[in-house]
């Protein structure tokens, strides 16, 4: 399913993750809408999450609910030549030739917001 | 469906064909909905997990080191040679996740040491609520080393804090150099890799300082030990690694 080495579980329990925290946060609530941030460079598969989400929210209060996921593309800053510059994948260097650099987008996974029935 | 909003409600088609002002008070109708900020990381859970142990760990004065490779890397043979030559020094007990079996963990007991198997069934990595188990049945004394087997594999466990001091991955030199640029998540988590199987690179078409050129890329500054858990060359480096580390 993934483009990782045919790892999808991850996905999976990250999918589990997220119905986990949105129900303790939203108790009974009926859940109408689920917004993630999954940055580019996180290490997980959005369009695995979204296969996922449909199997992991049956029978729970998100059963239903559509599923919006952001994707933040990847940033750094150089540590040695201050620049900050577009990071395509975890490898890339800095236009000056350094790999060390500071990461400052693009790895986030975070539930951004929720809409529950009133 | 509702052309206004994609709502399935009713049968309504038009949404703006009616001829009157309303209120919403038509026939499909809107269930009211608030959005609610949650601004929360998905892995919350597992972090405040993991800092639960890291604690504990701490308190106890327990290195706790997260072994991590692809199955095959040679985890359990560094092991098993550790527990040899520096368990009588160090008391080492072990973690082992797979997905199925215990047979690694008889392997590390068949050495003396003390090791509690953990079956993640369908999980691909171990997380810090399985640790928790894993220490709790293990129950490894104060001053001493936990190391912990991951489940085999290099994209999941990079995701999961276990509450770990250390993250050590290990490649072994029958997998290809070109893992540290398949898998970056990994080698940027590691606080150390292991270049393991060297005493096989006459036998195999492996560049080594292509290896070390995308481990260093994925993760600048890394120490990269190369070592053979099989005849115990380089391995030296590795137990001076661990015992720097000691509480």
């Amino acid at each position: 399913m993934s483009t990782q080495g045919g790892s999808f579980l991850h996905e999976m329990a990250i999918t589990q993750s997220v119905v986990q925290a949105v129900c303790e946060r939203m108790g009974d609530a009926p859940v109408r809408r689920v917004c993630l941030e999954i940055g580019t460079l996180s290490g997980v598969v959005a369009d695995s999450v979204r296969f996922c989400f449909d199997l992991v929210t049956e029978g729970t209060t998100l059963e239903g609910a559509s599923l919006e996921i952001v994707q933040p593309t990847g940033k750094a800053r150089c540590r040695d030549c201050g620049a900050e510059f577009a990071l395509t994948d975890l490898l890339a260097l800095c236009t000056c030739g350094s790999a060390n650099r500071e990461l400052l987008a693009g790895e986030e996974l975070k539930i951004r917001e929720v809409e529950v029935l009133a | 469906m509702c052309a206004t909003c994609g709502c399935s409600g009713g049968t309504i088609l038009e949404h703006h064909e009616h001829g009157h002002e309303h209120g919403h008070e038509h026939g499909h109708g809107h269930p009211e909905t608030r959005t609610v900020t949650l601004e929360q990381a998905v892995l919350a859970r597992n972090d405040a997990l993991a800092e639960l142990n890291r604690t504990w760990l701490a308190d106890h004065g327990i290195l706790a080191v997260n072994l991590m490779s692809s199955p095959g890397a040679g985890k359990t043979t560094l092991l098993e040679r550790t527990i040899r030559e520096l368990g009588a020094r160090l008391r080492v007990s072990v973690v082992e996740g797979d997905q199925e079996t215990v047979l690694d963990a008889d392997r590390i007991r068949a050495t003396g040491a003390p090791a509690v198997q953990i079956n993640t069934g369908a999980g691909c990595h171990l997380d810090a609520q399985m640790l928790a188990d894993g220490l709790r049945t293990l129950d490894p004394p104060e001053r001493s080393v936990v190391l912990i087997e991951n489940v085999g594999n290099l994209v999941c466990p990079a995701l999961f804090d276990l509450g770990e001091q250390a993250r050590v991955v290990i490649t072994s030199v029958t997998e290809g150099a070109e893992k540290p640029r398949k898998y970056p998540q990994m080698f940027r988590a590691a606080d150390l890799v292991l270049l393991n199987k060297t005493d096989l690179l006459p036998y195999v078409d492996f560049d080594v300082a292509a290896f070390l050129d995308g481990a260093r890329r994925a993760n600048p500054g890394v120490e990269v030990l190369q070592l053979s858990a099989t005849t115990g060359d380089g391995v030296a480096g590795w137990y001076d690694w661990l015992r720097a580390r000691l509480p």
